[in-house]
């Protein structure tokens, strides 16, 4: 067994794959290293590179290992990783804030009582503070267009839970360690299903199958879960989209 | 006028794949596409159509099927007892199927997924990009009872050709790399690991299998704190109860669990196409035997449409010979039992 590595670290994925790790804990610059160090290998245009995504803090390449050595992808990526300090990158451009309605507690979210009690707070508290919360799309992953948002405050680093819930529907709102889920499926799951929402975070025949971007802001709005049910066959869910402009940017 | 396909019954795992969607990783989606892809490249090779032709795959048991026209059909991987009009059709080769005529297809004799291949290839509308069903992610389903297949046009003519395969259909020694947790397992464990003959489990499909043995589990070093990082097919997770679970095309895009190993790409159709009970071992390579594994694989691949030849019958198990059209190249390709 090694030490940890030192970040940034490049490790192989496969035979075809090259993963650049900031952090090996989830934080705020790791996070916006990950997303400006991939869209930077997406501006390089690199022959032989197929693919790029991120995790919560790495970029991903896949690449043609037949075409395009291993070693000469690495030493550009550690060029490309020397020439600024990426923890302090800009967020990605176009980025948008999404305002989502959501019915929190009841049948609507039969664990939300118990996720307020693990995070310390009464169920008015902690409706006041998902209401209020504006969270980050940190990563897209596990299932098509699903959405890891965060981060909630420190007390909301509720545990996940031993026993999974066998399963939690489509359009869930589930929280664990400071995130937040909307489910892009029925899932068995060991987050807590605190809410139901509406939106439909894959939509295959849609012009924009997958509508969230990482970088991406969410917001909540509490509504009554009627609304929800109303709102069962519209893709959106209710929800609303404005642009977000970066401080700095052009006004 | 193009052809139909019927589906007048269906195993439970019968879906339309081609070789997946690529480029969605980023978005959550995962490749997919057959899960066993040398078997869909051969039933391509056999009715000389391009590769990324969509084909049915059918898990375990197949179905009996019909066209409202003469077509050409290719069968390859798991070998599965299939019958025309109650003649056996050999497997690893291309038929005509005249219209109106059953093909009933039954359980895989070994290995789990075979393939049917249908000359002009399966014309439904693509959805971003490809016809596969991926059903972990909602796209699309399995075929059913009643079912139709738009087929798109036949442009080659030839039947009766088979073709020399791989045996990958009863488990056996897979090759493996490093990946990016592979060091965190102890050496004594990553020894353990390719000394253990494996089973693989019931439980698995197309997102995965899961491998049972004796022994200890197989942890990781700070197993619980490790972050959840994008997987590829092929990546062997040493999951929550110490069981290797090996993904397959459409696995999930990330995961929490340590990877102990990935199977290098041309050894993963081994591990698809294992029962429940068949043996497999992990063998360590290095990532230069790997690349040249991967380099030999992709040659065969291409070589593949020229690696085609008639199908040739011993003359003694053909009961009626002159029953026969003896003229090359124009036999039904049907074989007796």
């Amino acid at each position: 067994m090694t030490d940890a590595p030192a970040f940034p670290a490049i490790r192989d994925v496969g035979l075809s794959g090259l993963l650049v790790t900031f952090a090996d804990t989830l934080s705020e610059p790791a996070n916006r290293a990950a997303l400006a160090f991939r869209a930077a290998v997406d501006a390089q245009g690199w022959d032989g590179v197929q693919e790029t995504a991120t995790s919560l803090a790495s970029a991903f390449l896949r690449y043609d290992p037949l075409t395009l050595d291993r070693d000469a992808l690495a030493g550009r990526l550690r060029d490309l990783l020397a020439e600024t300090d990426w923890t302090r990158a800009p967020l990605p451009e176009g980025r948008r804030l999404w305002t989502i309605p959501v019915a929190l507690g009841g049948d609507a979210g039969p664990q939300f009582d118990e996720a307020a009690d693990a995070a310390g707070l009464t169920p008015d508290q902690a409706r006041e503070e998902i209401a209020a919360a504006r969270t980050r799309v940190l990563t897209i992953g596990f299932a098509p267009g699903q959405a890891y948002l965060g981060r909630l405050p420190e007390h909301w680093n509720i545990p996940r839970l031993q026993e999974l819930t066998p399963n939690v529907p489509k359009g869930a709102l589930v929280a664990a360690i400071r995130q937040l889920i909307v489910f892009a499926r029925p899932t068995p799951t060991g987050w807590r299903h605190i809410g139901q929402t509406a939106f439909r975070s894959f939509r295959p025949d849609a012009e924009t199958p997958f509508p969230l971007t990482p970088g991406d802001e969410i917001a909540f709005s509490p509504v009554p879960v009627r609304d929800i049910e109303a709102l069962q066959d519209s893709d959106d869910g209710g929800a609303t989209v404005t642009p977000i402009r970066e401080e700095g940017g052009p006004a | 006028m193009s052809a139909t396909l019927t589906i007048h019954s269906a195993g439970p795992g019968l879906t339309v794949q081609d070789t997946g969607r690529p480029g969605h990783l980023g978005q959550g989606l995962s490749r997919g596409g057959a899960a066993d892809p040398l078997a869909l490249a051969e039933g391509a090779a056999l009715l000389g159509q391009p590769p990324d032709t969509a084909a049915v795959e059918m898990a375990g048991m197949g179905g009996v099927v019909s066209a409202d026209t003469d077509i050409r059909i290719a069968l390859t991987g798991a070998p599965m007892q299939a019958t025309l009009n109650g003649e056996r059709l050999t497997w690893n080769a291309s038929h005509t199927l005249p219209a109106g005529a059953r093909l009933a297809i039954g359980g895989a004799r070994q290995g789990t997924y075979g393939y049917l291949h249908l000359g002009g290839g399966i014309a439904t509308e693509p959805v971003l990009g490809a016809r596969s069903a991926h059903l972990a992610a909602g796209l699309g389903r399995a075929l059913a009872e009643g079912d139709t297949l738009p087929l798109g046009p036949d442009h080659a003519g030839e039947t009766g050709q088979t073709l020399d395969i791989a045996d990958r259909f009863s488990g056996g020694t897979v090759r493996v790399i490093p990946s990016m947790q592979t060091d965190r397992f102890a050496p004594d464990d990553l020894k353990r690991f390719e000394d253990t003959e494996f089973t693989r489990d019931p439980r698995g499909n197309r997102m995965g299998v899961k491998m049972r043995f004796d022994g200890a589990p197989f942890a990781a070093q700070d197993q619980l704190h490790i972050l959840s990082e994008i997987i590829v097919p092929g990546d062997i997770q040493a999951t929550g109860d110490g069981a290797p679970f090996v993904l397959l095309s459409e696995c999930q895009t990330t995961g929490g669990y340590p990877r102990i190993a990935t199977v290098i790409p041309p050894d993963l159709p081994r591990v698809a196409q294992a029962r429940a009970g068949d043996t497999i071992r992990f063998a360590f390579v290095t990532r230069d035997e790997a690349l040249a594994a991967l380099r030999d694989h992709a040659n065969r691949l291409a070589q593949l449409p020229k690696s085609t030849r008639p199908l040739v019958r011993n003359p003694h198990d053909i009961p009626d010979l002159l029953g026969y059209q003896l003229i090359g190249g124009v036999t039904t390709g049907r074989e007796e039992p």
